[in-house]
Order: C-alpha cells, then sequence, then structure tokens
C-alpha cells in the first residue's frame, strides 16, 4: 500500500501518523542527563582520531609524525566518493600515526593519528559559503564532504552522498525522535541550537528541494519541539511532528513508516520512498559548515548513567578517549562491581574493551551504568515460546525462528526468515522473559554469513584468475611452438636461398668424411702407385702415404717422411695436412706414454697465397688444435700447470683464410676449456683469458670474432662450475 | 489376430517413444557435467593441490567421479559437510594424509631477502605474486588463496606464510551481550 503525498500531507496536519508494528517502551532515564546545559569539557592530554569514522573508504593520511596541525586541519584525503575526511580537533602536534583501539565492539584497531594538543586551540583559516543560494550545488556538496560529515545518528554514512540532488524528493524528515533510553544529545542540542539546525536544514531544502520537511521528535521532549517550532516558526514548508514515544521510533526505516506510512522496501533506500532522512546533529554540522566553515570535529555526547557524578551533555572533540570522560563525569567505581562502559545507549551501544577508546563522529553517548541499573549478571535461560519477542520487533520478523537457525548455524534457514531485515534495535531481547541475548545471535549469524559471502567472492575470484593463468599459460606455449616453426621455416629458406655455396660445402665435407673413413677401414696393406692420373688414384695414394706414416710414426716417432707431393693441387694437400696431423698426434701419445713433456708446437702449414689452398689450410688449423688439446691433457695428467697459449695461424691478408680463423679460434676454445677443466681438478685457480685471435683489419674476420667470443664464454662457464664443485 | 494387433500396437507404440527419446537426446543434450560444477563451487578455490589433484577443477572432477570428499585441507569441516550434503553421503572427517585444517594465512614476501628470482611466480596458481626478473617481488595480498604453493620453490626461503589478522570488518561477532533491567 502506497500512501499519496496529500493524503500524507493532510494526516500530518490533523496530528495523525501511522504506526509501526511491535515496539517496547523501556524506562527513558532521560531526565538524568538532560537538566543541564550542553558543558565543554576541558581538552583532553591525548586525542585519538580514526582515520575512517564512517561507512565507505578510508582516506590517506596527510601529515606525518611530528607535524604542528591547525584546529580543523584535514588530516586525512582522498578523492575516493565514498571517502570523508578527518580533522584535527585542535591544534598541537602529531605524536603518532598508527594501530589504536577503535570504537567497535571488537576491540580491534584501526589507523588512528594521535594528536597531543598544544592548548593553543588555534585555527585553521575559515572558508565559509554564506551565499550558498548563490553558489552550485555541487560547491555546496564539495564543502560538506571536506567538512568531513558522516551522518551523526548512528550508521554514519557520507552525507554528501545522501544529500547530492535528486528528483522525486517528497519528504526530507529530520530526525530528532532519539528514541533510545539515557540519550539526550539531540534533545539538548535541539533545546540549544535550534536556530542552527534550522540554518542546516536550509541547506539541505536548497540541495534536495523536497515538498516539505517534517521534523520529528519524540513527545517525551517538549522543550525540543517548542524550541524547534519557535526557530521554523515563518515557513510552512517545514512542519515540526511530536511522534508517539516507543522505541524505536527512531529508527529510519520505522519512523519513515510513522510519519508517511511508507515502508521502505527491503534492500532499498528511503528515495525508494521518496524520502530522505537526516539526523538534528547532521544538520547541526551541515550549518557549522556552510555557514561558518567548520568541519565536524565535536560533537555532543551524552555522559550518563548513575556510575557517573556529574551526568551531563558535554561538547566532546573527536577523539576524545573515554577516560577523560569518565574524570570528567567523575565516574564512581564503587558503584560498578566490574567497570563497564557502553558506547551508545542500553539498547544498541556496546561495551567498550578498552578506555583509551576514542569518541567518534556516531558516538553520541557514553552510559555508564550502576549494578542496579544494568544487570550484567542475568543468565540465559532456555527459550519458552512465549512469542514476545515476535510482538515486539519493529520489522515484522520472527524472532524466535531466527533464533533457532541462527545458534544452529543454519544460516540459509535463517536468510530464509529474512535475517538481513532486522536492525538489531534490541527490542525483541528486551521483552525476552528468558534474558535471552537475541540480537547476540542475529549479529553473531549476520557476520559468519557476511564472512561466508566473502570467502565465495575470493574463491570465485581465485578461480577466475586461475583458469585466466591457465589459459595464458596455454596460450603462450601454443605461441613459442609458433615461433619455433617459423624460425625452423626461416633457416630452411635460407638455406635454399644460399643454395649451390652451401650445397657445395656439404658435399666436400663428405667427401672428407669418406676418405677418412676409407682410411681407417681401408687394408693398411695396400700400396698404390703415386703417378696415377686420376683423381681418385691421387686420393687413395695420400692415404696409403698417411698410413704408411702412421705406422712409422707408432714404430719409431724420428722417422717422419716428408711425401713426395710432387703436384701441387688440392686434394694432395689436404692429404698431407691430415697424415702431418696424425702422425703429430702419435708422437704426442708416445711421450706422454713416457711421461716427458712433450714440446708440442704446432706447424703453421705453408700457406700459399694461392685462392686454392683453403682447404688444405682448414686441414691445418684443425690438426693444430687437436694436436694441442692432446698435449694439455697429457700435461694436465702430469699435474704441471699448461701453458696455453692457442697460437693464432699466420692469417694471410687474404680474404679466403676466414675459415681457417675460424677454426682456429674454435680449436684455441676447446683448448682453454680443456685446459681449464684440468687445472679445476687440481684445485688451482682457472687462469681464464681468452685471447682474442690476431684478427686482421679486414671485414671478413668478423665470423672469426664471434666464435672467440663463443669460446671465451665457453670457457668461462666451465671453469665457473668447476669453482663450484670445489 | 488380436495377438498380432497387440504386437503392432506396442510395435508401433515402441517406434514413436524410440523416436521421441532419441530426438531428445540429441536436442536437449546437456554439455559438461553440472555436479562438477557444483562440487567446484563448494571447493575453497585455493588450488593449493593437497588433495593431490593439479588444482580444485580436477578434484571436482575426482568426486564427481567417486573419489573422497574428505581431501581438502583448506575448505575444511565446513566444505566436507557440503559436500556430503550435495553427494548424499556421510561425511566424515577431513584425512590427514592430505593436511591439517589450519587459520586461514596468506603469503609474505620478505622484500630485502627476495633476490627476484621469479620462481614463487611461476608457482603461483593464482597470480597473486608481482615482480619481474631481478626486482624485488610482492604478493597481492587480496587475491592470495594461502595454498602455500610458492614457499618451497624460492631459494632463499624469504617467504612466510602470515595468518590473516582479523580486522573491524571481517571481525566475527563474538560479544557478551549488554543486559539491562528495567528500574523500579
Amino acid at each position: 500500500m502506497y500512501v499519496e503525498f496529500d493524503t500524507i500531507l493532510e494526516r500530518l496536519n490533523q496530528g495523525r501518523l501511522w504506526d509501526f508494528p511491535g515496539g517496547v517502551h523501556p524506562d527513558g532515564r532521560k531526565t538524568l542527563s538532560n537538566k543541564h546545559p550542553i558543558t565543554h569539557l576541558p581538552m583532553a592530554s591525548e586525542l585519538y582520531v580514526t582515520v575512517k569514522q564512517h561507512i565507505g573508504t578510508d582516506g590517506q593520511v596527510c601529515v606525518n609524525v611530528g607535524d604542528r596541525v591547525l584546529k580543523g586541519q584535514p588530516l586525512t584525503r582522498s578523492t575516493n566518493p565514498f571517502a570523508v575526511p578527518v580533522h584535527a580537533p585542535t591544534s598541537g602536534h602529531i605524536k603518532a600515526i598508527g594501530p589504536h583501539v577503535a570504537a567497535h565492539p571488537s576491540g580491534l584497531s584501526k589507523q588512528t593519528v594521535t594528536l597531543t594538543p598544544d592548548g593553543e586551540d588555534e585555527w585553521i583559516e575559515l572558508k565559509p559559503l554564506k551565499d550558498y543560494q548563490k553558489q552550485a550545488k555541487t560547491r555546496i556538496i564539495e564543502a560538506i564532504c571536506a567538512a568531513g560529515i558522516s551522518g551523526m545518528g548512528g550508521a554514519g554514512f557520507p552525507t554528501h552522498i545522501k544529500v547530492a540532488p535528486k528528483h522525486n524528493v517528497e519528504f526530507l524528515i529530520i530526525n530528532g525522535v532519539e528514541c533510545e533510553p539515557y540519550i539526550t544529545a539531540d534533545d539538548c542540542l535541539m533545546r540549544e541550537h535550534a536556530w542552527q539546525i534550522r540554518q542546516g536544514i536550509d541547506v539541505l531544502m536548497h540541495l534536495l528541494s523536497p515538498k516539505k520537511v517534517v521534523i520529528a521528535i519524540e513527545d517525551n521532549k517538549p522543550e525540543a519541539i517548542e524550541a524547534m517550532q519557535v526557530a521554523c516558526d515563518k515557513t510552512s514548508d517545514i512542519l515540526v511532528v511530536p511522534v508517539p514515544t516507543k522505541y524505536p521510533a527512531g529508527g529510519e526505516k520505522q519512523l519513515i513508516q510513522v510519519i508517511t506510512g511508507r515502508e521502505v522496501p527491503r534492500q532499498g533506500l528511503p528515495i525508494d520512498v521518496g524520502v530522505i532522512t537526516q539526523n538534528v546533529g547532521t544538520c547541526y554540522a551541515v550549518a557549522d559548515a556552510i555557514m561558518h566553515g567548520k568541519p565536524l570535529i565535536e560533537r555532543v555526547v551524552t555522559l550518563t548513567g548513575e556510575a557517573l557524578n556529574r551526568p551531563r551533555n558535554a561538547w566532546v572533540p573527536i577523539g576524545t578517549p573515554m577516560s577523560h570522560l569518565l574524570a570528567q563525569g567523575e565516574y564512581h567505581a564503587k558503584r560498578q562491581q566490574t567497570p563497564n562502559v557502553i558506547m551508545g545507549g542500553p539498547m544498541m551501544g556496546f561495551t567498550v574493551t578498552s578506555n583509551d577508546v576514542p569518541v567518534v563522529k556516531t558516538t553520541n553517548c557514553m552510559l555508564v551504568g550502576a549494578d542496579h541499573e544494568i544487570d550484567l549478571t542475568q543468565h540465559e535461560e532456555p527459550c519458552i515460546r512465549c512469542s514476545a519477542c515476535a510482538d515486539a520487533c519493529p520489522a515484522s520478523l520472527l524472532p524466535q525462528q531466527l533464533f533457532w537457525h541462527s545458534k544452529a548455524q543454519e544460516y540459509d534457514k535463517a536468510q530464509d526468515y529474512n535475517l538481513f531485515d532486522c536492525i538489531e534495535c534490541g527490542a525483541c531481547a528486551f521483552e525476552c522473559p528468558s534474558h535471552i541475548p537475541l540480537v547476540h545471535y542475529y549479529r553473531k549469524a549476520k557476520a559468519d554469513i557476511r564472512h561466508q559471502q566473502a570467502e565465495k567472492d575470493k574463491a570465485d575470484k581465485a578461480r577466475e584468475r586461475f583458469e585466466a593463468r591457465k589459459e595464458r599459460l596455454a596460450r603462450e606455449q601454443a605461441e613459442r611452438e609458433e615461433k619455433h616453426r617459423k624460425a625452423a621455416e626461416a633457416r630452411r629458406q635460407a638455406m635454399n636461398q644460399s643454395g649451390d655455396d652451401a650445397k657445395d660445402k656439404i658435399a666436400a665435407a663428405l667427401a672428407r668424411a669418406k676418405a677418412k673413413k676409407a682410411q681407417e677401414t681401408g687394408a693398411g696393406s695396400s700400396t698404390a702407385s703415386t703417378d696415377a692420373p686420376s683423381s681418385n688414384d691421387k686420393v687413395a695414394a695420400a692415404i696409403a702415404r698417411a698410413k704408411a706414416k702412421r705406422a712409422q710414426a707408432a714404430g719409431s716417432p724420428s722417422a717422419d717422411e716428408t711425401p713426395s707431393a710432387s703436384e701441387d693441387n688440392k686434394q694432395d694437400k689436404v692429404a698431407a695436412a691430415i697424415a702431418r696431423a696424425k702422425a703429430k698426434r702419435a708422437a704426442q701419445k708416445t711421450e706422454a706414454a713416457q711421461e716427458s713433456t712433450p714440446d708440442v708446437k704446432a706447424e703453421t702449414p705453408d700457406a700459399g697465397s694461392d685462392a686454392n689452398d683453403k682447404q688444405a689450410r682448414i686441414a691445418a688449423a684443425v690438426a693444430k688444435a687437436k694436436a694441442k688439446r692432446a698435449a694439455q691433457q697429457t700435461e694436465a695428467a702430469q699435474e704441471s700447470t699448461p701453458d696455453v697459449k692457442a697460437e693464432t695461424p699466420d692469417a694471410g691478408s687474404d680474404a679466403n683464410d676466414k675459415q681457417a680463423r675460424i677454426a682456429a679460434a674454435v680449436a684455441k676454445a676447446k683448448a682453454k676449456r680443456a685446459a681449464q677443466h684440468s687445472e679445476a681438478a687440481q684445485g688451482s685457480t682457472p687462469d681464464v683469458k681468452a685471447e682474442t685471435p690476431d684478427t686482421g683489419s679486414d671485414a671478413n674476420d668478423k665470423q672469426a670474432r664471434i666464435a672467440a667470443a663463443v669460446a671465451k664464454a665457453k670457457a668461462r662457464r666451465a671453469a665457473k662450475a668447476d669453482d663450484k664443485d670445489q | 489376430m488380436l495377438g498380432l494387433i497387440a504386437m503392432i500396437a506396442l510395435g508401433l507404440l515402441a517406434l514413436v517413444f524410440g523416436i521421441v527419446l532419441g530426438y531428445a537426446a540429441i536436442r536437449f543434450r546437456v554439455e559438461g557435467d553440472p555436479l562438477v560444477d557444483q562440487i567446484d563451487d563448494i571447493l575453497p578455490q585455493t588450488q593449493c593441490g593437497q588433495c593431490g589433484y593439479p588444482g580444485c577443477r580436477p578434484y571436482a572432477e575426482a568426486i564427481a567421479n567417486g573419489d573422497e570428499i574428505n581431501k581438502c585441507p583448506p575448505g575444511g569441516e565446513a566444505t566436507i559437510k557440503q559436500l556430503a550434503d550435495l553427494m548424499g553421503v556421510e561425511a566424515k572427517p577431513l584425512d590427514a594424509a592430505h593436511g591439517e585444517e589450519d587459520v586461514k594465512k596468506v603469503a609474505f614476501i620478505r622484500e630485502d631477502e627476495c633476490i627476484g628470482c621469479t620462481k614463487c611466480i611461476q608457482a603461483c596458481p593464482v597470480d597473486a605474486i608481482l615482480g619481474a626478473a631481478k626486482q624485488m617481488h610482492t604478493v597481492i595480498v587480496d587475491e592470495c588463496t594461502g595454498c602455500d604453493l610458492c614457499v618451497d620453490p624460492c631459494p632463499v626461503d624469504c617467504i612466510d606464510m602470515v595468518p590473516v589478522e582479523p580486522t573491524p570488518t571481517n571481525w566475527r561477532w563474538q560479544l557478551e551481550p549488554i543486559a539491562i533491567k528495567q528500574v523500579q
């Protein structure tokens, strides 16, 4: 049932209101603290300003330890729209920035700026927006945000978000109900500062342009009602409505129901039924911010309870610790068996875990009850199914069912009974004849459900990330394979392009290999005539010659005949070189066996300047290198430090001897590596100095250099590996 | 004669139903196994591999194929209970061979000891470690599942598993209630 605006207005004018279901009538106990005007307290010796005092995100602390700050100076900064800053409540020095026990039932710590007041109380330069009606609305909202105003009724929702201009605002309800027992902060504020509250309401009206403003005050506060009526006398837009005293009439949804007869949908906001509500304290703070430029740095706190000798209302700077308030209220410890300080009222407040807990923007009361007021000794009895709780519930829930399911941790069933519509007003627990702390069970169940939900969200996120990672790895793998495939293709293509040259080389290499194989497998006794004209014959001759030499060398190393190579053709030379090398190797082996230090000097083959003797040179270089390696191995075995000096082959200036150089470099590197291995094995530090081969100034020796570098690197790596092994 | 009619009639019926069922099997074919999805939803998605499978989904598939439900230490008793409800089997205590239920932890890299080897980054199943070769690495706390997999590969042992501290936002309400009594 949706009540039309005109009907509501008519009923309001007749003084007829709606009602909400349930509700209880606890003893108000308000006269304890509202007899005296609001006083200012002396400054506490230290203030603990919690960085996040509202619902939303916290800002970044923008001061440093040791800084002097002025009264009203912002301590945090943020660009997040759901963040409001906190300000220095007085001038002084920043003593610390770090975790400090927070105004929270858990007693856990939150990021807090600790301020030591210097007693000067020096204000920062204030920038009021007196002509706000001429200013852009966004400027007013910015000013409200910059003043750090968040809802002062209890939830602490950032005010600048709530007052951002909206369409279809029918009612702006100013909540001065203050239905919870003991608390009189709003009552006293309305009595003494009705005019400033009116100014704040004007600002909100300017921003929201509601059709009607209703100031709702419980009828047990006649002075406040009168004061507000006087303040709002001249305007017909504002209506002061006394509301019947019933707890929890001050709850946002309950108040909207009482005033308009409309119910805020579950999970909905008041704006869904055309209503915005603001606490009177918030209105006062808005007026302070716009008319005087003052940020929210102090608020009215009710100090009450019979354990205080001087209960009253006081202007308390944000961040004042409870211990200071207890001292100012003249706490009478003997009236309590166990010290018990409640922040908030008896229905919805919580026991503070430490007297260092600071006042925050939502702290409206500090209740220190004597033993006979607040009985902590009541024990929970079994539920008798009297259903008194269901009768008391203002949200029309079934507290009993919620209790069973919460206690049994059947949270899905509890949610079926709309656990999250519970406003935790405590009316059910108040009525319960078995003293069951019902709200306590609901809070625990809610926290558990939220926790499970958070876990679930996290698990979903983890799953998503895990899947994404798997996908990424698979993609990378595919990319890598693709790259390799392309590289192989490119190589193949390059090979085809360089075509004949490469093929020639391969053919030559094959021929050489074949020749060698023939040498090895061929019968040693065969002799061939050296003057055969065909090339095959020549090869055979060379092979035979070489064989003969090897045999000679093995037998008597002194016998070293120079082959009668009258022909100057290529293949002869190759064969000759191979033979020479072989002979030398054999000689070295023999020498090594005789444990004498071999004098290994690789001879440089007579390299003619002729372009045709390329292959001969290569062979020579290979032979030289092999000889050296053998020598070094021998030396190493004899535990002598090898003198590894790779000789650079006589590299002619001819462009054709490129390959020879490469071969030489490779040989050099190999030799070095071998030497290092040996040295390392002997525990001596290898002297790893790769010598740069004598490279001509010719541009063609690039490849030789690369080869040398590779060899150098290899040698180093080998040395390192050896070092590690040791 | 009657018998023949009956046979023909039944045969026709069988044919019709066969065609209908055959069509339905193709037309309303369900891709994937929804049971695996349901199991996967219950598992905590730490991807820690303590169950012996390479991730939560493979274990979910294994459960669907009849594997034990008590191999998930991060999920603990709560997960086993949920799985038992889903699978219609008896809940059993956690198999100690796969580890024990522990408080929730997240990885923390002692940053001045990190040598930037990227081994932990490769081990992290949810990409919750940020860093590059020879640069300091750090854990994105909000994304860390506390799976422990990054601890072993670290060559300098600079990764700790730190229990998650309760904050006012994730604190589970445990409070002695405030009892009040009407004063006469």
